[in-house]
């Protein structure tokens, strides 16, 4: 008897499946979600630049069929950068862990967010450094148990959307593996959105976190320990800051537009506004 | 790259120019056909950012300061592998950052040329402290490919000869500058424009279904070009990767790309490795030199052969890969070889482990910020010659 086959499956590598990311992974459900937005509009990944750095987030491009850089840790918007400047028309798109993009590659993502670089980076936020086996991350929230954190997490974690919005950003919103069809949607606005758009996405690793901060491997208690703790911006917005501590708001942040960075250019010094 | 011809007029300053070392590099990017420079702010090395930040735009090309030298090496490989010629420029503390970056760009056979304006810890005294650094920065297996000017017009001959064996070898290439020469000012002469030769990396003709971006034609040969965006569908992955450039946990498909990726380099000698014999032919006593340290040597040579020591220079333009077949030629007709560096005696035991059972040898060291005067040198010539 013959499989349907996913419709999705044609952005997919040849012979690259399975995949190696762990049972109740989220970050299939990202790729996932991902394909189905560039589907519906009917954008080709195949066309694009995908870029992973390192982590488990950051193989999540090299499934697709695009042209795709991997295997630095926290690098991904300074290839970018490179590869704006030099090919504005190219799609760009990253996948990156919440360590590779928030902790390594941290002074890159500001400073990318500041100049307002047309990418889309995706950032995966599984609460801890997966793939080196679950150590406290900078968005690992307070107190929580984990690898390197025996006695809980001392320190106060990122929030990276609040981060790249005071930098800058131009399209910035969190959403939850738990509810694809909101990310789907957020992943198609913010796929067609002109400037630095950053999707963090609520994601579930039951092997590392759910095993150590959570103490169960079952995929089903991360996701709701997420699903638990997450409201609406509109809920939100209705809320006092005590209130709303430890807990995650969804939806979108800002979406605006404002002069994308396409590098220094020769122009008339006297049009520039701050030169008398 | 195609450039029209004003624009490669306005490219290449013909003429003689008395120019500043900095500027001359430039200069030879701009001629070499630089379209994309990343830098980030660090003396001796800034007059190349301030220039490109003038010049390159006006030629169509892309000027970026970064927020630090992680992303210049970055950028420039991102570049790079979209089609531009990219280059950086740094100074020692900065050329500490971009290792990984190197190593990045050697793994996916990114070309990009970075200038190392070496300098002494923290100070913009003289030095060739990062000689052995230039080469073995980098984590992993790897070859660099490293030229060592010694003069203004050095700088600008050998910064265009970097962009081409950049492009030739799709590897990295390290014009390994110093304080002294970057920013002195001397003359320099700048050629026609279609007088100077250009190489552009080869793209590939096949279709993207069929291309492979690891695939080389021969054993130790350079796979051909496919700019990143044109639905190619290449992986560009530090991790170890097969020709089709998936990611490959095969030992045999690992040794077989680092056989190649190193070999291409080493197997290449002849054309990347250039040296200059001076009064060689009937030398008893040779002196082995790179960079600024080659004058002091010029002039040690003449003061010994005035007193009748026949001395002769052997300046290495290419100090990696190690011009190993010029040393060994010297070694085998010298009785002395003495190896010149502004170091604590550094790349002495490359020279010391060719002329082994040949000649004897000897280094002359000099570690204060300062370059050797040539009575020194002289005096490190009548101590060691009996
Ligand atoms: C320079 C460098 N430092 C450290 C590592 C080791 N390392 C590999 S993956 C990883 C963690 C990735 O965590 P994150 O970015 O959060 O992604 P995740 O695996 O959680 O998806 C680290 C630290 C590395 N590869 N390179």
């Amino acid at each position: 008897m013959s499989q349907p086959i996913n419709p999705l499956r044609k952005y997919i590598r040849e012979g690259k499946l399975p995949h190696f990311f762990c049972p109740g992974c989220g970050c299939g459900q990202i790729l996932n979600a991902f394909l189905q937005a560039c589907d519906e509009l009917s954008v080709d990944p195949s066309r694009m630049v995908i870029i992973g750095g390192v982590g488990c987030t950051a193989r999540i491009p090299v499934y697709l069929k695009g042209d795709v850089l991997h295997g630095v840790h926290g690098r991904t918007l300074a290839w970018a950068t490179g590869i704006k400047l030099h090919k504005p028309q190219t799609k760009v798109v990253i996948f990156a862990g919440d360590g590779d993009v928030a902790s390594i590659g941290g002074n890159h993502l500001i400073h990318a967010a500041r100049r307002n670089l047309d990418v889309l980076v995706v950032v995966a936020n599984n609460f801890n450094y997966a793939m080196t086996g679950g150590q406290v991350a900078p968005m690992t929230p307070s107190q929580v148990r984990t690898m390197t954190t025996p006695f809980g997490n001392p320190e106060p974690s990122f929030d990276i959307c609040e981060l790249v919005v005071t930098a800058g950003a131009t399209y910035v919103a969190r959403e939850a593996t738990g509810r694809p069809v909101q990310l789907e949607r957020t992943l198609k606005k913010a796929l067609t959105h002109e400037g630095f758009a950053l999707v963090e996405v609520l994601s579930q690793c039951p092997t590392n976190y759910g095993r150590y901060a959570l103490r169960s491997g079952d995929p089903a208690v991360t996701l709701k320990w997420i699903m638990d703790r997450c409201i609406t911006k509109a809920q939100a917005d209705k809320l006092s800051k005590e209130e709303k501590a430890g807990k995650f708001v969804l939806g979108e942040f800002v979406d605006f537009k404002r002069p994308i960075f396409c590098g220094s250019s020769v122009y008339d010094l006297e049009s520039c506004e701050c030169c008398e | 790259m195609a450039t029209s011809t004003t624009e490669r007029a306005q490219r290449v300053l013909t003429g003689t120019h008395f120019m500043l070392g900095n500027y001359a590099v430039v200069e030879g990017a701009l001629a070499a056909g630089c379209d994309f420079f990343a830098g980030y702010p660090i003396t001796p090395a800034n007059e190349i950012s301030e220039r490109m930040s003038q010049r390159l735009p006006a030629v169509g090309g892309k000027f970026l300061q970064g927020e630090d030298e992680l992303c210049s090496i970055y950028a420039l490989s991102g570049a790079s592998l979209a089609g531009a010629k990219a280059m950086t420029a740094t100074a020692s503390a900065g050329y500490n950052y971009m290792q990984e970056g190197i190593g990045y760009a050697v793994a996916v056979e990114a070309p990009i040329v970075i200038v190392d304006v070496q300098r002494c810890r923290g100070e913009n005294f003289a030095s060739q402290a990062d000689v052995m650094q230039m080469k073995w920065g980098p984590s992993g297996d790897h070859e660099l490919i490293v030229l060592a000017p010694s003069s203004v017009q050095e700088l600008f001959d050998f910064t265009i000869r970097a962009f081409n064996l950049a492009e030739e070898f799709r590897n990295p290439v390290i014009i390994m500058s110093e304080t002294t020469i970057a920013l002195m000012r001397e003359r320099l002469v700048i050629p026609p424009a279609e007088e100077i030769e250009i190489v552009n990396r080869r793209y590939t003709s096949l279709p993207p279904d069929k291309y492979l971006p690891f695939k080389a034609n021969e054993e130790y040969g350079v796979p051909d070009f496919a700019p990143l965006g044109e639905g190619y569908g290449a992986i560009y992955s530090l991790n170890p990767h097969s020709e089709e450039g998936s990611i490959d946990w095969n030992p045999d498909v690992f040794e077989q790309l680092y056989k190649r990726i190193t070999g291409k380099v080493t197997q290449h000698r002849d054309k990347i490795c250039k040296t200059q014999a001076f009064k060689m032919d009937d030398a008893d006593v040779a002196l082995i030199a790179y960079g600024s340290e080659v004058r002091p040597c010029m002039d040690a040579m003449e003061m010994a052969r005035a007193d009748g020591i026949k001395v002769g220079v052997l300046k290495l333009d290419t100090v990696w890969p190690v011009p190993e077949e010029q040393i060994i030629q010297v070694a085998n007709h010298v009785k002395l070889a003495i190896t010149v560096e502004m170091n604590i005696g550094k790349y002495t035991r490359e020279v010391e482990r060719l002329c082994c059972a040949k000649c004897r040898t000897a280094v002359a060291t000099k570690n204060r910020g300062l370059v050797h005067f040539p009575e020194e040198v002289y005096a490190v010539i009548k101590e060691v010659w009996r």
